[in-house]
């Protein structure tokens, strides 16, 4: 069986057998007692929901990176402070050579 | 002369919910032919449609009036139609098995003389919807807009708010798992 040719038969039956449009009789009175009691949210409240939303996965990034670099940051603190030290004594250091001179 | 959407919008937002209704009935009809891309039984057919109505009339105030109201709508109808089918997935079929006797005959008229299949017999359109029915949420909804409504990616991307990448990876997926069905079936009904 051909399998390529079978599958754009069938695409191309879905095609041509498009779904009703028909609606059911009264339905957008049904609809409009289902909204009794809903309120529209105003842009704030929208706002504020997507907000929300997005704290938890910036809350766990921020525990993640606190973690990752509480672990990581053992080893190269000596490495850091003499690196500041040497930056900090840096300009000294070429006066006194100077001076030397 | 009839309000237009973006007057009937303003009043809803200003507290006349009434206003709400014409907006229903005259977008009706394109969310249920949306909606019955997704779901075969009538009762969830229709609650989707509700569904897509209450999200609408909630989130009224975050529609922009950029695009046409209609366009908003459908985005909102293409993502309730999927996660619609995200929820139902365990319901999906697992086998071919119980194909009927019409479809079974259209499948070996296909076998023998592939232009004799005539794809607009319902047996075809029976054994399509029985073929998606087998698809993944994401797969059908792919294979839907890009196949079948014949969808570019960017519009697929807007409709789904997937990125252009994921919605082509998506298809790529989708077209492999429609064929691995395709070649069940005709390993369960001609081997």
């Amino acid at each position: 069986m051909n399998l390529n040719r079978l599958q754009n038969k069938l695409i191309a039956s879905a095609r041509a057998n498009p779904p009703g449009d028909r609606v059911p009789y009264a339905f957008e009175k049904r609809v409009m007692a289902r909204l009794t009691g809903i309120q529209p949210l105003d842009q704030w409240t929208l706002w504020s929901q997507a907000l929300w939303r997005a704290a938890v996965p910036c809350l766990l990034l921020c525990v993640a990176l606190a973690v990752w670099s509480l672990t990581t940051s053992f080893g190269i603190e000596t490495d850091l402070a003499s690196a500041f030290e040497q930056s900090v004594f840096a300009p000294l250091e070429t006066v006194q050579l100077a001076e030397g001179w | 002369m009839e309000p237009t959407d973006a007057e009937l919008i303003r009043a809803v937002l200003d507290g006349d919910r009434e206003s709400f209704e014409p907006l229903v009935r005259r977008y009706q009809a394109r969310v249920f032919a949306t909606a019955r891309r997704y779901a075969r039984r009538e009762d969830e057919i229709e609650d989707i449609v509700q569904e897509v109505f209450a999200k609408a009339f909630q989130k009224l105030a975050s529609f922009r009036g950029e695009a046409p109201f209609e366009h908003w709508l459908m985005r909102l109808s293409v993502r309730t139609c999927y996660d619609f089918l995200r929820q139902h997935q365990r319901n999906r079929e697992n086998t071919f098995s119980d194909l009927s006797s019409t479809e079974s005959d259209w499948l070996d008229r296909f076998v023998s003389d592939p232009d004799d299949a005539d794809e607009r017999a319902e047996a075809a359109r029976k054994l399509v919807e029985r073929l998606m029915s087998h698809l993944s949420p994401p797969a059908r909804l792919v294979i839907t807009l890009l196949e079948i409504e014949e969808r570019s990616v960017k519009e697929i991307a807007k409709l789904t708010g997937w990125s252009v990448p994921l919605v082509k990876v998506r298809a790529f997926r989708a077209r492999a798992e429609m064929r691995k069905w395709l070649s069940r079936v005709a390993r369960d009904k001609y081997l």
